[in-house]
């Protein structure tokens, strides 16, 4: 065997050292490109191939193994599973539909108090901040998202979730109690937790999209509203805003996508239990936390299967969401190479926090 | 100049349009100064309660065990989460930059803007469903392992590297590209000596935020690699191992108070971590970026 591989070795190399000494006959360009040169670029565009197809199919295989996994729950419940509001791992008999509520609700309140904020701070970031300030509280908004969820879960339990219960509740409760949302009994753990937690986790990661998309704004067509006698106000609403919704409707879905799918703060948070109710201050679930929840086993295997369900139809609602936000981004797509930047950049922010 | 005898003064929809603009103003420096103060808030209080029960012990020193232990530390859950994000870099890495390779100088644009979609379709997909698919994959079959854990973590990083290292890719001047190939020098090698050299600080500090976000997910971990103790001396990545995100989960759940300040106590080192390793990452990707750009 040793001996053999050494031989192989020795003419290899020699055969290597032939092709590259001087040899009059050949053209020059044959000369100066060893072999090396001529099954580079076949090797590098097959290698780099490689890789780039291996890493779209995962999302595929993703997709495929996901509906394989929950193939035994979809046989035993069909699509009454998104219907039903049972989780019961002592009959056996599992649903989906609270915990889709669940999501939903936590996820949609959480983005309508969370865009406003984003927007406004991205206002004062790109349009009135002092120019030395603007970069720094930008780093300062972008760490808030870098904070990892499971330690803004621990902070959700033991910090935030006694002020909800002592201050917020009861506050809450005496001035709005007369709407059904804001009755029963208080709670440090809960929806409200949950979706306060959820809107710290996407202030920033709206603010930093929607931070960039103001900056690819010309200048000129801020310096015209301003020069009609516009206040900065006026600009904004009648000039930015306009020019990036489509972009900022694509930051919502951004974030929208990061509330659903979060699984740690929400899990820490959320109380955990099945049901449908009004009021905010009661215990709930959502799809990615009750998945979490589950991991010390499940007993049978149409649990693990229901779970795998449950993965799947959060897949599908994230997938849409996403795809969505491509969407919207791809008419800007087409403008200058800049802009294009702008929103990798944003994509890039997306990317920042840890579930 | 001398000072003019009259002020104008705004009256009417004049006045009124300013003060609604003063007013927004107003709005969007409370909206800011309130994200800084949440920020400042969750910070402050886990320096301040983490600090407090860090010792060299904790550094040090294996998992206390019992119901409401004294000392004790969460070394080898450190040493998990270099594990876990190790292996994960190790496979994402070249992963990544091939990819971006492949899509930045080799593809047509039409497969070009179909690899994107495709990553950051990846990028936005939960994290634990990706969990969920390691498990079936791998767990289901085999038992849980750092490995499978790595896996999970090295496909949460795949697009965040391949997107950054495609956009540096991007801002390398293609002046540098054109006089390599005009030299006569083959594509693979002015790929190799000319463009990757000069986009790797972009690359590097792609991948360090790339680990910074990986190092503090918790949740497709819980499927592939929770059974990991940090009580016993273990780095194989073969065997479940625990990692900090982990055990600051499994303390959170604990009623002991002593828990509770080990769980912050092991959030103050994930934090500063994560916290100082994506700012100089950030700092240094604006710094090359600016170089770049020039």
């Amino acid at each position: 065997m040793a001996p053999r591989l050494v031989w192989l070795v020795v003419t290899v190399s020699h055969a290597h050292e032939g092709r590259r000494a001087p040899d009059e006959d050949r053209p020059v360009l044959e000369k100066t490109r060893g072999w090396l040169d001529r099954i580079g670029d076949p090797a590098l565009k097959v290698i780099t191939f490689s890789a780039a197809a291996l890493s779209v199919t995962i999302l595929g295989l993703i997709t495929y193994e996901l509906i394989t996994g929950a193939r035994l729950a979809f046989h035993s419940f069909g699509l009454g599973f998104l219907t039903s509001q049972t989780w019961d791992a002592i009959h056996n008999q599992f649903g989906a539909l609270s915990l889709i509520v669940g999501t939903f609700v936590t996820s949609v309140l959480a983005i309508v108090i969370a865009t406003p904020l984003a927007v406004a701070i991205a206002l004062f970031l790109t349009e009135l901040a002092p120019k030395h300030v603007r970069s720094l509280l930008g780093a300062l908004v972008e760490m808030l998202a870098a904070i990892p969820s499971v330690i803004l879960g621990l902070w959700g339990i033991l910090v935030l979730g006694p002020f909800i219960q002592n201050q917020l509740e009861p506050f809450l409760g005496s001035t709005l109690g007369f709407l059904p949302f804001f009755r029963g009994p208080h709670s440090g753990t809960g929806l409200l937790t949950a979706i306060l937690v959820l809107t710290i986790m996407i202030v920033p990661i709206v603010a930093s999209v929607t931070r960039e998309l103001f900056t690819t704004v010309p200048s000129e067509l801020r310096e015209g509203a301003l020069a009609l006698g516009a206040t900065r106000w006026e600009m904004v609403r009648g000039v930015l805003l306009p020019a990036t919704r489509p972009g900022i409707l694509a930051a919502v879905a951004l974030g929208f996508g990061r509330a659903i799918g979060e699984a740690m703060a929400v899990l820490m948070v959320i109380g955990g239990t099945i049901g449908i109710h009004l009021s905010l201050f009661g215990h709930s679930d959502t799809l990615a936390a009750r998945i979490a929840g589950q991991y010390q086993g499940s007993s049978t295997n149409l649990q693990t299967s229901s779970l795998v369900y449950l993965a799947t139809i959060l897949l599908v609602i994230s997938l849409v969401v996403n795809i969505g936000a491509q969407l919207l981004i791809k008419p800007i797509d087409r403008r200058p190479r800049r802009r294009r930047i702008a929103l990798d950049r944003a994509f890039e922010a997306q990317g920042l926090s840890a579930d | 100049m001398s000072e003019p005898a009259f002020t104008l003064k705004a009256t009417g929809r004049l006045r009124r349009r300013q003060l609604v603009n003063q007013a927004m103003g107003a709005l969007a420096l409370a909206a800011a100064l309130l994200a800084v103060a949440v920020l400042a808030i969750v910070v402050i209080s886990v320096a301040r309660r983490g600090a407090g029960s860090l010792n060299l012990d904790f550094f040090t020193q294996s998992q206390a065990q019992g119901f409401n232990p004294k000392g004790g530390g969460v070394l080898f859950a450190i040493v998990g989460t270099f594990v876990l994000v190790g292996i994960a870099s190790l496979i994402a890495l070249p992963l990544g930059v091939l990819t971006a390779i492949y899509i930045s100088e080799l593809a047509t644009p039409r497969l070009a803007r179909i690899g994107r979609m495709a990553l950051d379709i990846t990028n936005g997909i939960p994290t634990i469903v990706i969990g969920i698919f390691v498990f079936t994959v791998l767990v289901a079959a085999h038992g849980q392992s750092a490995f499978a854990g790595s896996l999970a973590l090295s496909i949460i990083m795949l697009p965040i590297i391949a997107r950054s290292t495609e956009e540096v890719l991007l801002l390398v001047p293609p002046a540098q590209r054109e006089a390599s190939l005009a030299l006569g020098v083959s594509r693979w090698r002015t790929t190799v000596q000319v463009v990757i050299p000069s986009a790797m600080g972009g690359i590097l500090t792609g991948t360090t935020l790339a680990i910074a976000r990986v190092a503090g997910e918790t949740a497709p971990l819980l499927f592939l690699t929770s059974l990991g103790v940090a009580s016993h001396a273990d780095a194989n990545p073969f065997h479940p191992l625990s990692s900090l995100t982990l055990v600051i989960f499994e303390y959170s759940e604990q009623a002991s108070p002593d828990y509770q300040s080990k769980a912050w106590a092991a959030a103050f080192i994930l934090m500063c971590f994560v916290l100082f390793t994506s700012l100089t990452a950030k700092l240094a990707l604006a710094r090359y970026r600016k170089k770049l750009e020039g």
